[in-house]
């Protein structure tokens, strides 16, 4: 793939004369993540591939153009995202993606929950959250329209389908879900929401929220589900009291959200979302457990099924706390 | 009867030798790789000790709570159904006490150092 990245590069960077130091990086399930740089006649331009491998698409995830067009109207809404540079076309030759410019930053929670390095920035990263979910749920849905769209009700009965077909007895999985049932908000007036607001999807330098990236998941929906999400303990890497990522609190990021516009925040929604979150997440560790038993023989896959019970110690802390 | 060693002091030397010479001795993936198969074999270790007794618990408990007999994978198909039409919900005596035991069982297997699960057993 490399000469095609390469005269593609020279066909879209205006300036550009090739390409150096192509590397895959790991992360990034669904898509291929590539760093290379262009190289322009003030030095190298540090740009990031994203594409996907050669499948047809599935119908329930929008495609990379899909995720560039919404990425430049949060950009230009104020949010932090990086700068797309090409969105890939036919006659590149290098499936769909698209090439983004590189934000510096680091993205694994473990290094940004524990590393002096983030120390300054920590503190404020849960207001910040806050204030970029706001920017993103004010976008105008006319701008990102055609969309895929999800209501409560939909998610729920989709998800628990999912469960059934999976075909593990699961009584915790069960009691989450019925409680879902018997607790299901009315719908929210809707908004664009980013759908996997979280680590690992959050670039964070030493002094701010870099860019917010992987917008595969986004769609219109319940803002109060992004706030939801980022709570899931699964994201909190044993920060158990700081329910924002691991740095923060939700009144915090509540507070960042309401500050800079967002509609008022509905504190049982979020937790609806997060219950909901930290089931999703569990059917995702027990899915692993089926793909691994289907031929996709890898050890870390096999080790991951036996996470979902991490997420039933989450979902009976939520629905049966105990003293 | 089997000979010795035991079948956990037989995955306790595995475990060592994953840690101490594969790990070191590998580079990248496979490095990464070799540590999770070490926690792959600590967590057959833990079974193997732990779910006997604990997997019959769970199966009396169950027979108590539904009032019928059976094996453990269909007496939780059975609690499945139980709770998804509303006949057994989380104010049912006995309900509330047997998914923690579980869940905690399947804990102290599967990720003991897990923080949710060091907070219940009063560890953090």
């Amino acid at each position: 793939m490399e000469p095609a990245l390469a005269s593609c590069a020279v066909r879209c960077l205006p300036g550009a004369t090739g390409i150096a130091n192509l590397r895959r990086l790991s992360g990034g399930a669904s898509q291929e993540t590539w760093a290379f740089e262009a190289l322009m006649p003030a030095g190298p331009l540090p740009l990031i591939l994203r594409r996907m491998p050669n499948v047809p698409p599935r119908a329930n995830v929008p495609g990379p153009e899909t995720e560039a067009r919404v990425i430049v109207r949060a950009a230009a809404a104020g949010v932090p995202a990086p700068e797309i540079h090409h969105v890939l076309e036919p006659v590149d030759g290098l499936g769909r993606g698209y090439i983004m410019g590189f934000v510096a930053g680091e993205t694994i929670a473990r290094k940004i929950l524990r590393d002096a390095a983030f120390d300054r920035v920590r503190p404020r990263l849960a207001r910040r959250c806050g204030e970029v979910l706001a920017l993103i749920h004010a976008i105008d849905l006319d701008e990102v329209r055609p969309l895929r769209a999800t209501t409560v009700g939909e998610s729920l009965a989709t998800s628990y389908e999912a469960y059934q077909a999976q075909g593990m007895a699961r009584p915790v999985f069960e009691l989450a879900f019925r409680w879902l049932k018997d607790n299901a908000p009315a719908d929210a007036t809707p908004r664009l929401i980013h759908g996997d607001f979280r680590h690992g999807n959050l670039i964070i330098s030493p002094d701010d929220l870099a860019a917010v990236i992987d917008w595969e998941g986004v769609r219109i929906g319940d803002p109060m589900e992004d706030l939801g999400w980022i709570c899931v303990n699964s994201w909190r890497f044993g920060n158990l009291d700081n329910p924002v990522g691991g740095f923060g609190a939700r009144e915090e990021m509540f507070a960042g959200y309401e500050a800079a516009g967002g509609p008022a925040v509905d504190p049982a929604r979020v937790h609806f979302w997060e219950t909901f979150g930290t089931l999703r997440w569990g059917m995702i560790c027990a899915g692993m457990a089926r793909e691994f038993q289907a031929g996709d023989r890898s050890v870390e896959r096999a080790t991951i099924g036996r996470r979902a019970s991490e997420t039933e110690i989450d979902l009976l802390r939520l629905l049966l706390p105990r003293g | 009867m089997q000979d010795q060693p035991t079948s956990v002091e037989l995955l306790e030397i595995i475990g060592e030798f994953l840690r101490t010479v594969a790990v070191p001795g590998l580079k990248g993936h496979a490095a990464f790789h070799a540590l999770v198969a070490a926690n792959a074999i600590d967590i057959v270790k833990r079974e193997i000790t732990i779910a006997p007794r604990a997997d019959e618990e769970e199966r009396q408990r169950l027979v108590a709570l539904l009032g019928h007999d059976g094996d453990l994978e269909a007496l939780n198909q059975a609690l499945c159904a139980r709770i998804a039409d509303g006949s057994l919900t989380a104010t049912t005596a006995g309900l509330a006490d047997h998914l923690w035991a579980t869940t905690l069982t399947k804990l102290a297997i599967d990720q003991p150092n897990y923080s949710s699960y060091r907070r219940a057993m009063g560890q953090s």
